[in-house]
């Protein structure tokens, strides 16, 4: 079986996988970070985002074997040792921007690269447009995109622009 | 104020957890030993199944188990309604077995069970099965299911009819529709709905021979349920012989209610192999699996005198059951939408008949309001006809037939007796948020641009329901936690912080230290579980009289610890204290005090109680939801540009949550009213919108904020004052959404549009009122 080595929110990991397994599946099955989620099996849903290498994926379109040698961040990987949020986690509790938490990880994955990707700046259209690849059944996004848009200016080390209720 | 107490926007318990991947889902457990099952699914709407040759799954690496229907002796999946017929006879209950046996009535119909070391051998054997299907004719669109010489799903319902149910006063109805002023009639389709909660079913089975007794980890929105069905109707072995653990809950919607052959499969493999067997659902068989909600067509009359006062209403509901009769199934559009009818407004008389409609479809079963956004969706649309036949202004028109605040208690025509409701005060307050006095220069403007502006509203009245009582339990913990035990479930609603809050509120102990058990049957003896929006004020009622309790065991301690008598010893903010002097003790630290001393053999009683709550009246959330659409006539596109709700769900414990449960109804609604769009293809019954690629879910960019207005009018029938909000935002939203769109359309000529409104369906009307 081929080996895979990689590493996972900081920590360096090496498992011998069948040639198909997705990467999704070596996160969740072989390494046991539950917190990247399935929500569909056809790309559509976006709960199974996680970084690689800097960038937004969903890991269960991306086979486990073109991970290797990659840097992968998961939701667990967000937030610091003493268990401080990371702002975009911060900013999603602070708008109530989760109910079921089953797409949350997902959703905050992409939240984070979409920030990331628009240091210029970022109005509600691009953040429902950047959200397109994430779904909720829960929110009606309302909350998501408030969360995004506080969270944006504290990534950029500022001071949210709007206040929670 | 305290940093948890009630009518506060507290920041959810549950989300630190679930932001940070330590969620536990079903899926997410894996237990030592375990075993992976696979469902193999009928390909075919109907089918007669010839034969199943599993020899070559039965021998392929990894496989323990291939199981047919053959092999269950047990019993079927049972539906726990039983409608009467108009004629005195009872519907009819199609066998439900977990594996079908010697035929298939819908698509993704369970035909064998797989169990394997792992998920992929068990999926390679699972293909390796061979079934001899006999294919027959099928039938799944409720439109022609009645009619003539189509296939016949089951020999026993002749016509297709699974039950012809009817309420209501049909004499005085019809009289008062005969010296009607004016009658309007509208046919109807509420569109099938895939519920598709973001996390599937899921359940992991294991089985001790040595008790006998099996543990079943599912998501559920209760487990209670699962526990009397698997131990009673379908092993026979008791309820006591199982245990049902829910861990966090993806969503339900109502979907994760019900027994589902899945569970029952993985309990059988279970047993029958000695190990852990777990089987979790992938999305295209959540499409095929899950219950779908909605489906009706329903023809509706509306009777008025000559002062556009609303007399009478009729009406013919057709419903679609899918196949065989989930748990809940004929119960939706029969006691819970009819029961609705009347809305908010003054009906002298109302007559319905139900018509319940087998096809070859997977099951149908509630979804997030179960048969009242129906009712609420046909009553809007005829008051909107109504108004326009009659050119009395459409916002006038409900206003002049809405109950007031001094008819209260009152009496509906079909039994419901509402305890509270400000309609009018409330609906003017929409009027006024949504900017409605200055439409119609918004509509101009739009068609300077080429686009159609419209403008809907709808006025919504729920009616929550749910088991008739639930419990709580309160247990100063060793670690110096307060557990409160509860008998309903979570599937996302912030239960946890809304009964911290009620437990603070009551014990005055800080929210910190409170934690919230549910989903475990053996630790929670019973509980009605989450559905019909009933859990905030059954378990609120529950947690309130077992606070009581714990205070007067307290108080009863208190006494013996400072030497008073009991009637002296006052509580006040989390303090026991004789009345008039400074001397007093803490609750935690007698509940603490009171468990050594018990722990140490003396006869000290500690705190602990549970108590019972009946719920003897449901609650009557009711608001007016008004949406503002522009339409592209040359592509049919509708775009939502507004959105409001006023709402009046009683007393808010936590207006955050309320509002987030309020947004993500109306997404539902927005949803069924314009995306979501079940098809099956006519010939091969295939479910052709069997994907995330197919059917429509919304994404963030098909949605405009959606602004929450919350006026209390306290429920009066219980002490906490407060209407169930989680089901009222879909309720609501697809008559406001659909009236909009008619709105814009009206100048072209369009008067009707079903659900959903695609562009397609959007396009066509324009071109055929051109």
């Amino acid at each position: 079986m081929p080996q895979v080595s990689l590493t996972v929110n900081g920590k360096h990991a090496t498992v011998e996988v069948e040639a198909r397994t997705l990467l999704v599946e070596l996160l969740r099955g072989n390494l046991g970070l539950t917190g990247t989620h399935v929500g569909c099996d056809t790309s559509q849903c976006g709960a199974c985002v996680v970084h690689v290498d800097g960038q937004s994926v969903k890991s269960c379109t991306m086979l486990a074997v073109q991970a290797d040698g990659a840097s992968v961040t998961t939701i667990e990987g967000l937030a610091a040792a003493d268990g401080t949020l990371h702002p975009m986690q911060a900013m999603f509790r602070e708008f109530h921007a989760l109910q079921c938490g089953f797409c949350t990880p997902g959703m905050v994955m992409s939240a984070i690269d979409l920030v990331r990707s628009h240091p210029e700046g970022l109005t509600e259209a691009q953040i429902r447009h950047g959200l397109e690849g994430n779904l909720c059944r829960c929110t009606g996004y309302h909350n998501i995109v408030k969360a995004i848009a506080a969270a944006w200016p504290l990534m950029q080390d500022r001071q949210p622009a709007i206040a929670a209720e | 104020m305290t940093k948890f107490g009630i009518a506060q926007s507290v920041r959810r318990v549950e989300d630190p957890r679930l932001l940070k991947g330590h969620g536990t889902y079903t899926d997410d457990i894996t237990l030592p030993g375990m075993l992976y099952g696979v469902v193999l699914r009928s390909p075919h709407a109907a089918a007669n199944i010839l034969a199943i040759d599993t020899s070559a799954a039965a021998a392929t690496p990894g496989v323990l188990a291939v199981l047919t229907g053959a092999d269950l002796d047990i019993g079927p999946l049972p539906c726990i309604v039983s409608l009467t017929n108009r004629d005195g006879s009872k519907q009819y209950t199609p066998p439900y077995p977990a594996l079908a046996g010697d035929a298939v009535h819908h698509v993704g119909a369970p035909v064998a069970f797989v169990v394997a070391e792992t998920v992929q051998a068990a999926r390679d054997a699972a293909e390796a099965i061979i079934v001899d299907y006999d294919i027959l004719p099928s039938v799944t669109d409720l439109a022609t299911a009645l009619d003539p010489d189509v296939p016949q799903v089951w020999d026993a319902a002749p016509g297709n009819i699974c039950f012809d149910w009817q309420t209501g006063q049909q004499e005085q109805t019809d009289a008062l529709f005969a010296q009607a002023a004016h009658v309007t009639r509208l046919t109807v389709v509420n569109n099938r709905i895939v519920v598709a909660s973001m996390e599937a079913r899921a359940a992991l089975a294991e089985y001790d021979a040595a008790t006998q007794r099996w543990t079943l980890r599912t998501n559920t929105q209760g487990g209670w349920l699962l526990k009397d069905l698997l131990g009673k109707a379908v092993f026979g072995t008791g309820p006591e012989s199982f245990r049902i653990i829910t861990p966090d809950v993806g969503g339900g919607f109502g979907m994760k209610l019900f027994l589902y052959p899945e569970q029952v499969l993985t309990c059988f493999a279970a047993r029958r192999l000695g190990r852990p067997v777990k089987w979790t659902s992938d999305r295209s068989e959540a499409f095929l699996a899950d219950t779908h909600g909605r489906d009706n067509i329903t023809l509706g009359e509306l009777a008025l005198d000559a002062d556009g006062k609303f007399l009478a209403l009729r009406s013919r509901n057709v419903a679609n059951m899918g196949s065989a009769l989930s748990n809940f199934a004929p119960f939706i559009p029969t006691m819970a939408g009819s029961g609705v009818l009347a809305s908010v407004y003054g009906f002298q008389a109302i007559y319905a008949n139900v018509i319940g409609v087998f096809t070859n479809t997977v099951p149908v079963d509630a979804y997030r309001g179960a048969g009242r956004p129906e009712a609420n969706y046909l009553v809007e649309r005829l008051i909107d006809r109504a108004a326009r036949e009659l050119n009395i202004d459409r916002a006038e028109l409900r206003r002049r037939n809405m109950v007031g605040p001094e008819a209260m208690p009152h009496t509906t025509p079909t039994g419901k007796v509402y305890d509270s409701g400000e309609f009018r005060l409330v609906f003017d307050a929409a009027l006024k948020t949504a900017g409605w006095a200055g439409f119609e220069g918004r509509r101009a403007e739009a068609a300077a641009r080429g686009r159609r502006r419209g403008i809907g509203l709808a006025y919504y009245l729920e009616a929550t329901g749910g088991g008739p009582t639930e419990r709580a339990e309160i247990r100063f913990a060793e670690d110096g936690f307060v557990d409160v035990y509860v008998g309903t479930q979570s599937t996302g609603q912030g239960h946890e912080t809304a009964y911290v809050q009620l437990t603070v509120d009551r014990l005055g102990v800080p929210g910190e230290r409170v934690r919230i058990r549910q989903g475990d049957t053996d630790t929670i003896p019973e509980g009605g579980g989450t559905g019909g929006a009933r859990s905030l004020y059954s378990e609120g009622q529950a947690i309130l009289a077992t606070a009581a309790t714990v205070i007067e065991n307290g108080r009863r301690a208190a006494s013996e610890a400072l030497e008073a008598a009991p009637v002296d010893i006052v509580f006040e903010a989390g303090r026991f204290a004789i009345a008039g002097t400074d001397r007093g003790i803490g609750i935690l630290e007698l509940a603490a005090t009171q468990r050594a001393r018990a722990a140490a053999g003396e006869a000290a009683a500690t705190l602990d109680a549970a108590e019972v709550a009946e719920i003897k009246s449901h609650t009557f959330p009711n608001g007016c939801h008004i949406a503002e659409v522009e339409v592209d006539p040359e592509t049919g596109q509708v775009a939502l540009l507004r959105y409001s709700v006023t709402d009046d769900v009683g007393k808010a414990v936590n207006p955050m949550i309320v509002r987030g449960q309020v947004h993500g109804g109306v997404a539902q609604g927005f949803g069924q009213a314009v995306l979501e769009r079940t098809v099956f293809d006519p010939v091969s019954g295939q479910l052709l919108s069997g994907s995330f690629m197919d059917y429509a879910l919304p994404r963030a960019d098909d949605l405009p904020d959606i602004e929450v207005e919350l006026i209390e009018v306290p429920c009066a029938t219980n002490p906490l004052g407060v209407k169930g909000a989680g089901e009222a935002g879909a309720v609501g939203s697809p008559p406001a959404l659909i009236n909009a769109i008619l709105d814009a359309l009206a100048p072209l000529g369009v008067a009707h549009i079903d659900m959903p409104a695609t562009p397609e369906r959007v396009w066509t009307a324009v071109r055929a009122a051109a």
